[in-house]
């Protein structure tokens, strides 16, 4: 891509600052080092498309708004190849349309970053509306086995942190990374704090380690099951198919034997690697008896509830997943054996619950469902915390 | 005796060799034409990247020895765009077929034609979906036999030329299989059009098209596209017909205008310089 030399001070917008969680996110993704966007308009997404619009030619990257989300999708992954840091934003209508070419990007072991502020769904649903209905999507969406990984914010602060976390994982595992927000962090301001430029962690992908040659195998792992990436134009000459391929790159459509290989290193690069990507939030579950598990936006009501429960001397505390894909299916198993029950909010018809259930085994999860315009109420979670106290 | 190099060899991967196409098929003749005219721009290999979709000629990006990509159906040109986009200075090369890049495909086609993206596209038009055994598509001609036409088809078909140039390409022409020299230098034109740039190739498809329509070798239906052929440059492309008794051929677009490319190199410097 054309350098442009720009002061760094121009790049990340250092300090405290108040903004909207979408624009904390596109403020996230520059910061980190994406340099290209390309998306379609969609509530309650569409922010960060016009924050990338505005200051992506700043700083030297280029935002396309591309006919739809499936050329939005195709578009990033080319960027990505060519070795810029890409992106793209939607919401549950695009996702949908994404999901063709997010298998494509699994396939071909793309870092890139899908952003999906969800509102309600299914199909057009409620776009001004918030929704936690698409984690299960995120998870399974595109057809084929695979393992992704996701992301749930619940406040601006961590529109930034963990949009900036979500390139550093793609780029360390070359795997899609979703940010599953929701309307209600998306279009919400708050303060957020931008680290200064030389605190913010960035990864960069593996390069190869070996010169352009007949036999380079651009997907030939190293130890960690992830192969270094080559970029176009540096001279490999190198192939890449969404067909199942050898380390070559190669076609290898009729072979038992690559499909094995090749699809169960895509899943073992991140099931292996569970420990060093899952991260969640305990909050007072040192001494609970009883447990909520809630993410994104339904765990702040939840923490809420869990203080006030607190104050009237229930033993109550919160595990909120940062990480939902790969599930922390461990750390809810671990709290499970020490509460009496699992108290689950979620804004959907029951998702992350079946994850849960399937974790706690015979300890009991109370499942809270809010569909519509309103996130949880404080109270409605701690009345099922009292239920189970009584 | 010593075997003599193909002039042509160091286009294409060797271990990729043999591909996977028919006998007859026209895929080979395109592919020898893209080569010459790479050879004939002596293009530095390493900045080129030939992005196809699925089908027959899909394959041909894994034949090529460049960085190349194989997108998912229909998907090359939204591909190519993420890629020349992030680096301009790569020549982005689009290969694919009728039905990945106009039925699946063809939003990707109008809106980059309309942009006036930097790549040139080049579509092997067989009439017919090979790869899947011969079902008809959105460039088969009325009245045709397919596995999916046993009465014959009934739909309109695109008439391609005439598509780009509505949707504002740069550079469009239209060659038959037996026009390589011709077709030779309108790739070598496309690859230095400054612009979205079309060149739709009639290839025969003797195996599948051609025997389900009374020409089931190669050379009957070369042969139909010498007895039809009249080339007519610059000929309104909206007449420009395929019928089985005419195959209008030429360059029917070759005009200037700023390529997507250009403005937002302009557009970059502009918003560099104010802030």
């Amino acid at each position: 891509m054309t350098t442009i030399s720009v002061e760094k001070s121009r790049v990340v917008r250092s300090g405290r600052r108040f903004m909207s969680g979408d624009i904390a996110c596109a403020e996230g993704a520059l910061a980190v080092g994406c340099r290209f966007f390309a998306g379609y308009p969609i509530t309650p997404a569409t922010e960060i498309a016009e924050h990338m619009a505005r200051r992506l030619p700043e700083i030297g990257g280029v935002y396309i708004q591309m006919e739809d989300e499936i050329a939005s999708m195709a578009a990033v992954i080319g960027a990505s190849y060519a070795g810029v840091k890409a992106m793209t934003a939607t919401s549950g209508p695009g996702f949908s349309l994404m999901m063709e070419n997010i298998g494509l990007a699994l396939m071909t072991e793309t870092p890139c970053v899908i952003v999906n502020v969800m509102r309600g769904g299914p199909s057009t649903g409620q776009p001004t509306m918030p929704g936690q209905q698409d984690v299960m999507q995120a998870r399974w969406g595109s057809h084929g086995d695979y393992e992704i990984i996701a992301l749930a914010p619940s406040s601006v602060q961590e529109m930034f942190d963990l949009t900036v976390e979500a390139f550093n994982l793609a780029e360390t595992y070359r795997v899609p990374v979703f940010v599953l927000a929701d309307e209600i962090v998306g279009h919400m301001w708050e303060r957020v704090t931008i680290p200064e430029t030389e605190s913010i962690k960035i990864v960069n992908r593996k390069k190869p380690r070996v010169p352009p040659s007949n036999e380079f195998a651009p997907f030939k792992p190293d130890q960690d099951l992830v192969p270094p990436m080559a970029v176009f134009g540096d001279g490999y000459r190198f192939h890449a198919t969404g067909l199942t391929h050898d380390e070559r790159g190669y076609p290898r459509t009729e072979s038992a034997g690559a499909q094995t290989r090749l699809v169960q290193r895509l899943c073992n690069k991140i099931r292996k690697n569970v420990e060093k990507i899952i991260r969640v939030e305990n909050i007072m579950l040192e001494d609970a008896e009883v447990a909520v598990v809630a993410y994104g936006i339904a765990a702040r009501a939840a923490l809420s509830a869990v203080r006030k429960a607190r104050a009237t001397g229930i033993k109550a505390g919160l595990l909120r997943p940062v990480t939902l894909w790969p599930f922390p299916e461990e750390q809810v198993a671990q709290v499970a054996r020490r509460v009496k029950a699992i108290v689950v909010p979620e804004m959907n018809c029951g998702q992350i619950v079946r994850e849960v259930e399937r974790a706690a085994k015979e300890t009991s999860v109370i499942f809270l469902s809010k569909l519509g315009e309103e996130p949880h109420k404080p109270d409605e979670i701690l009345d099922a915390i009292r239920g189970v106290e009584k | 005796m010593e075997e003599l190099p193909h002039p042509y060899e160091k286009f294409l991967r060797k271990d990729r060799i043999p591909h996977i196409w028919c006998e007859g098929c026209g895929n080979g003749i395109i592919l020898n034409c893209f080569a010459r005219a790479l050879d004939e721009l002596s293009v530095d290999l390493n900045k080129v990247v030939v992005v196809s979709g699925i089908g027959c000629i899909g394959r041909v990006s894994g034949y090529t020895n460049t960085d190349s990509f194989h997108t998912t159906h229909g998907r090359p040109i939204a591909f190519a765009t993420g890629v020349k986009l992030a680096n301009p200075e790569l020549k982005v090369v689009v290969i694919s077929g009728d039905g990945d890049l106009f039925a699946i495909g063809g939003n990707h086609f109008i809106h980059a034609a309309r942009r006036n993206l930097d790549i040139p596209v080049i579509c092997a038009n067989n009439f017919i979906y090979g790869m899947t055994g011969g079902q008809s598509g959105s460039t088969t001609p009325l009245d045709t036999w397919t596995t999916t036409t046993p009465y014959g088809n009934i739909e309109q078909a695109f008439n391609l030329v005439h598509l780009a140039a509505a949707c504002g390409a740069v550079y469009a022409a239209r060659w038959t299989t037996l026009h390589t020299c011709w077709l030779t230098e309108s790739i070598k034109k496309a690859l230095q059009k400054e612009g979205f740039s079309f060149i739709e190739v009639v290839s025969q498809c003797p195996e599948i098209f051609g025997r389900y329509n009374k020409m089931e070798t190669s050379l009957k239906m070369m042969q139909w596209f010498k007895d039809a052929s009249e080339v007519q440059h610059f000929s309104d492309p909206a007449k420009a017909e395929i019928t089985p008794h005419h195959i209008v051929v030429g360059e029917f677009v070759d005009i200037e205008k700023p390529s997507y490319g250009r403005l937002l190199r302009e557009m970059k410097a502009r918003v560099v310089e104010k802030k």
